[in-house]
């Protein structure tokens, strides 16, 4: 185990690759990580409040191709440019575990080379919690992730003067020797400290036995039929919030865009919340707002677990529980199918 | 590296004027060459770029070494432009997608039973054709095909001058309505089924509208059917191909990827939201 | 007040005045009430919830909900009732349908601010008393904070504490707030030089994720089919290549609710991404009292909008130029 002070690492790390951090000058409630200027002792925000970080994988728009149209021929150019490497600093144990879920879409054959060239770029320092950063909003815990000693590349606990440092992957190892001359080598203790108040603390969360049990795959058609979802459902209003505030969200949309001197290819965010998601010439396979809002929970609770050996589609970030606008959320979902299950 | 999103340019060589709303386009590459090769099933992704992109059947047979083939009906923007389009005409194409009707296991040595409406035969022309090329390795092979009218009728050239005249074929052709000019059956797909009582031992691939797909299936259990016997395609909206911008997702399979063949026993397993 | 709410829901469900009932339901935490309808006395004295937490407005759900058969039971802040006339004069809500209750209302708070305000993290309650809200951790902790100091931002700026339509109401009526300062914030936006206002909103706009929270929890925003969600219309509701497009969005909308927009503060307290999307449909309400005279959507269902009033004293189109903007641009 290493130790640094932020005066000394921040730096130390911008001079070598593109860092980015928590920016708290943000509006409250929308912190996105931005690149490193300064840093500010005051950034230990609850995951809730922060924007996810899967827009530096996979980012609300991006451009993939261009097209030139001339007469009845079409000239394809691949805009496709390799990334430079980059650091993104202070990853909270749930949104590192979202990359992990995005991985699993986007890195399976094929793979989209578009999400792999940034996320071979990236090395993460994740942070772990601590008892000021956690919300009632918080149950990662469910899902198996432990926010006292998150995965990434490199782990991080911050003692209020300095960060604690554990490399947890090569690129971590490769991370840390490249900055090496600022960093002290320690023992431990002063991490354990920090580990036992974040368990405690954790422990003491209103969502603290929130479990995924009952839901496996052998239940998709049980908790497809259930009747609960009308009454989850109702308030829906059928906007993208739950859906885009999500670190694991994934869908998108393919489009074109007339530029006026070509045509250029993007995807862009979308929702399987909104009306026209699956909306065809001749049809709609899901009409009702109840139908896309059980496509958007069976998808993370049954559907993704079934394809891919029992992980969800959720790392109870808190994220939609903060957001929605109508304060409907997976939580409420899971109550309400697992009552379901006891009658 | 490869990316499945970026597409080949295709040209198209040749235009036929099937139904008053459905074409069939014949494409290569700007060098003569066919775009992929596929299995008899799959899809590919067509595209007019500043129009839209959008999932069609490839029709033509894998055993055809020389172009691709989409039979298309007019029904939204992308198809109405490729409709306007004139020979000469470059597209864009990526593909192939999806998984492929089971030629060479559960289908082989089978006796084959075809039920086709309107469109639908697009899907299944590539099989025809492929179990055609490889005759000895299928039992006998009945088409039933109908269309709202005589005209509706999607590849009747290639039905009339080259299926009806394989060995081993039957073709059986039907359309909704009396009308000047048929001497053949009239009535719905469903019901000539029935009427034909074909052998309980065949394998059944069925395809077209839902409504059809519904009654047919009916009509093949009252004849002792069972469901582990049917096969047929599922059409969903599809941006991505490769089942990650998740819009075909039905259950824990994507119609882009896992299908669009599903056997129907598998898709009674699945919610049903297609 | 919940209690008194909550009595008159089971009573008119019991004698069958309503068949339904329009509220605010009880969530896991002490503030994440979910709008509802109960249909039995006993989802009433189950769930029915009324707090400081229930900003929520919900006239849009009665498009829906007074088409259905049977009368329901809606309850009403001052400023909820108001989109509700304004709904029925737009004719988007069947009146006969709906058995209104006005509730009185001293201001909504916002959990985001109480947490600032209050430092308070893993919150366990909220108790409110006198104006003052206290805050019980998880562990133990005591916060206390003056209601006043963490309102909705809608309500920072209330409009009117009386209700324009109701059929009943409960608690006391109040009055149109006259020194109301809600164009003050407008003000301050007018007296910035066209460049720094560009750069206000396309900073405030630029965390935009286009999620549509804004247009789909708004009661001006009833089509049937919105023009953003029709493939066809070039202006898409989701991300577009070019974040210019994307602003747009909330600028065609924002004209598009002219006139009808009754300053509910709905589009701002659902963003996501805190965008004081109010500002831009304040700063239109503020031009129609200028250039028309006062109007309010939503204060009676009688008075015939500005927008589509026509008469000859009406300013012409060139009072743009004489307010400083420019001809050709």
């Amino acid at each position: 185990m290493v130790n640094v002070r932020p005066a000394d690492l921040f730096p130390a790390i911008a001079k070598l690759q593109k860092l980015y951090v928590p920016d708290g000058s943000q509006v409250s409630g929308t912190e996105l990580h931005k690149p490193f200027k300064e840093w500010k002792a005051d950034r230990d925000a609850p995951c809730e409040r922060v924007r996810t970080p899967k827009d530096f994988f996979f980012p609300q728009t991006e451009n993939l191709m261009e097209f030139k149209r001339e007469g009845k021929t079409i000239e394809i150019v691949d805009t496709r440019r390799e990334t430079e490497d980059f650091v993104i600093f202070g990853v909270r144990a749930c949104d590192v575990r979202s990359f992990s879920i995005l991985d699993k879409v986007f890195l399976a054959d094929p793979v989209d080379t578009y999400y792999k060239n940034r996320r071979e770029h990236a090395t993460i320092i994740s942070w772990a919690c601590s008892p000021e950063s956690m919300r009632e909003t918080c149950f990662c815990h469910t899902f198996g992730i432990d926010c006292a000693d998150p995965e990434g590349d490199v782990a991080a606990w911050f003692d209020g003067e300095r960060f604690y440092f554990e490399a947890k992957t090569e690129k971590g190892t490769q991370l840390l020797d490249s900055i090496k001359d600022v960093l002290t080598a320690c023992d431990e203790e002063p991490v354990w400290d920090l580990k036992t108040a974040i368990y405690q603390a954790k422990k003491e969360l209103p969502l603290a036995d929130l479990t995924t049990e009952g839901f496996t795959p052998d239940k998709m058609m049980e908790y497809f039929s259930s009747e609960k979802w009308g009454e989850l459902s109702e308030a829906c209003i059928g906007c993208g919030t739950c859906t885009f505030v999500c670190p694991t969200c994934q869908c998108y949309d393919i489009r074109d865009f007339d530029t006026g001197h070509g045509i250029k290819r993007f995807r862009c965010w979308d929702s399987c919340m909104y009306s026209d998601f699956t909306k065809m010439a001749h049809g709609n396979p899901r009409v009702s707002q109840l139908e896309r809002f059980r496509q958007r929970f069976m998808h993370k609770l049954v559907y993704f677990p079934a394809n891919n050996d029992g992980e969800f589609g959720c790392v109870g970030c808190g994220r939609c529980l903060a957001k929605c606008p109508i304060s409907m959320n997976i939580v409420k979902v899971m109550k309400a199918l697992k009552e379901d299950d006891k009658t | 590296m490869n990316e499945t999103l970026i597409p080949v340019i295709g040209v198209v060589t040749d235009i036929r004027i099937d139904t008053p709303d459905v074409k069939t386009f014949r494409v290569v590459t700007p060098e003569g060459k066919k775009p992929f090769e596929h299995l008899p099933g799959q899809c590919a992704m067509v595209s007019i770029p500043g129009v839209g992109e959008a999932m069609f059947s490839i029709t033509s047979s894998p055993t055809n070494q020389e172009f691709m083939e989409f039979s298309i009906k007019k029904c939204g923007c992308l198809t109405e432009w490729l409709h306007a389009m004139e020979v000469g005409q470059q597209v864009t194409v990526r593909g192939p997608y999806g998984n492929a009707f089971p030629v060479e296991t559960e289908l082989r040595g089978k006796d084959l039973l075809f039920i086709a409406g309107g469109i639908g035969l697009a899907p299944l022309r590539s099989v025809i054709n492929y179990c055609r090329h490889y005759r000895e390795n299928y039992g006998t092979i009945d088409i039933v095909y109908g269309s709202r009218s005589k005209e509706d009728l999607v590849d009747y050239r290639e039905i009339i001058e080259e299926w009806m005249t394989s060995e081993g074929v039957k073709v059986h052709l039907t359309i909704d309505r009396e009308q000047e000019g048929w001497d053949g059956h009239v009535g719905f797909v469903p019901n000539y089924v029935k009427e034909l009582t074909p052998d309980v031992k065949k394998t059944v691939l069925v395809c077209g509208p839902p409504i059809m797909i519904k009654f047919t299936l009916a009509a093949l259990k009252e004849l002792g059917f069972t469901e582990e016997q049917v096969y047929t395609t599922m059409e969903l909206r599809m941006k991505c191909g490769v089942g990650k911008c998740g819009r075909c997702n039905i259950g824990s399979k994507y119609v882009c990827k896992d299908g669009p063949v599903f056997r129907y026993d598998k898709l009674g397993e699945l919610p049903d939201e297609y | 007040m919940q209690e008194s709410m909550k009595q008159k829901a089971l009573a008119l469900l019991a004698d069958g005045t309503v068949d339904r009932v329009l509220g605010w339901k009880k969530g896991d935490f002490v503030y994440d009430v979910t709008p509802a309808v109960f249909e039995s006395t006993e989802e009433v004295e189950r769930d029915f919830t009324f707090s400081v937490f229930c900003g929520s407005n919900l006239s849009k759900y009665l498009v829906k909900e007074s088409r259905k058969e049977g009368k329901i039971l809606v309850f009403f802040k001052p400023c909820d009732a108001y989109s509700f006339a304004q709904l029925l004069k737009e004719h988007r809500v069947i009146r006969e349908k709906v058995y209104a209750v006005g509730i009185e209302c001293y201001g909504k708070a916002d959990i985001d601010k109480l947490r600032d305000k209050t430092g308070a993290t893993v919150i366990h309650s909220v108790g409110e008393a006198n104006g003052t809200l206290t805050v019980r951790c998880f562990g133990g902790k005591e916060h206390t904070v003056p209601l006043y100091d963490v309102l909705l931002e809608k309500c920072e700026s209330c409009k009117s504490k009386k209700h324009p339509v109701y059929d009943e109401l409960l608690g006391d009526e109040g009055e149109v707030v006259d020194d109301c300062n809600r164009f003050d914030s407008v003000a301050k936006l007018e007296a910035m030089t066209p460049d720094e206002r560009y750069e206000f909103w396309r900073g405030e706009l630029s965390r935009c994720i286009r999620c549509n929270a804004c247009r789909n929890v708004c009661p001006a925003c009833t089509c049937e089919k919105c023009i953003f969600d029709n493939d066809a219309s070039g202006v898409a509701q989701k991300a577009a290549a070019d974040s210019f497009e994307e602003n747009m969005f909330h600028i065609i909308r924002a004209f598009h609710v002219v006139g009808r927009c009754t300053d509910c503060g709905e589009c701002s307290r659902v963003c996501p991404q805190q965008i004081p999307l109010h500002l831009l449909n304040r700063k239109f309400i503020k031009d129609i009292n200028e250039l028309y005279g006062e109007y309010q959507a939503g204060a009676d269902p009688d008075t015939r909008p500005p927008l589509v009033n026509y008469n000859t004293g009406d300013v012409e189109p060139s009072i743009v130029y004489e307010r400083g903007g420019k001809e050709n641009g």
